[in-house]
């Protein structure tokens, strides 16, 4: 029977009130001042995030210890409408040479002035190929609180 | 967002979410879990059916039963985790976008 679960990808579609290029310059030449802060690899607080703009580039956090840490590599660079990212990071945020999950973004113009963002993270069962899911397993003792407040949040919202 | 919404949708039900629950504390046949609960066999087996629909729970034969357990590698929690991890960095996206046209637009 199905043992393993396949979870579904993440999908998320909005519009922002900008052009295509200029949603596009700001999610990849700007990707630093967007990012979360409150996400990155190891002690040291991040200071800036960069997408490198070709394929076979890194992204990667840059922290205030000087050190460069990765997050893995650019798999599609088709400005400015379609960008894969490979996210080897795992839910720890560690980054895992053995994590392989893309993460897509399609820009598409709505008019002049639109733009219409497709995101999709998908290939998430990788996570359980890899030493994450070993990680997870060792902090399953917190309990399944995350699911269900993430439940609430959506219906109590 | 969107394709969460079975996941939801199948926990909304507090007996099916009180199921779920006790699935997270440990494997159970359903036999254990409907003596616990002030609910039928049959009810707590069709509560069972959804959940393993939503993707929320698996099942694995043992002997003459079948014991139902939540995803053993975790990944129902990866999920949700990075699921509100993009909603908050997409929305920052977002704001910052925004926010340079709202730069770039003169008479602001």
């Amino acid at each position: 029977m199905n043992q393993i679960i396949k979870p579904a990808a993440i999908r998320k579609s909005f519009t922002v009130r900008a052009g295509r290029e200029r949603a596009w310059e700001v999610f990849t030449a700007s990707f630093g001042k967007w990012w979360p802060k409150t996400h990155y690899i190891g002690d040291s607080p991040l200071t800036d995030a960069v997408i490198e703009p070709r394929v076979g580039g890194r992204w990667y956090g840059i922290h205030e210890d000087g050190v460069e840490r990765p997050w893995g590599q650019v798999r599609v660079w088709d400005p400015p409408g379609r960008l894969v990212l490979d996210w080897q990071i795992s839910h720890e945020w560690g980054y895992r040479s053995d994590l392989h999950t893309d993460v897509e973004v399609i820009f598409t113009a709505v008019g002049e002035a639109e733009t219409r963002i497709d995101f999709e993270h998908r290939g998430l069962e990788a996570f359980g190929d890899s030493e994450a899911a070993a990680n997870t397993r060792a902090g399953m003792d917190r309990g399944w609180g995350l699911i269900l407040d993430s439940f609430k949040a959506e219906a109590g919202g | 967002m969107a394709n969460s919404n079975l996941a939801f949708a199948a926990l909304a039900d507090p007996t099916r979410r009180e199921v779920f629950e006790r699935l997270a504390q440990r494997p159970q046949a359903v036999g254990e879990l409907a003596e616990r609960l002030p609910v039928s066999r049959p009810a707590v087996s069709q509560h069972l059916k959804v959940l393993k629909e939503a993707g929320l729970v698996t099942d694995r034969p043992d002997g003459a039963r079948r014991v139902y357990q939540i995803d053993p590698k975790g990944l129902g929690q990866i999920r949700a985790w990075l699921d509100q991890f993009w909603d908050e960095a997409l929305e920052a996206f977002r704001a910052e976008v925004e926010s340079d046209v709202e730069e770039g637009t003169k008479g602001r």
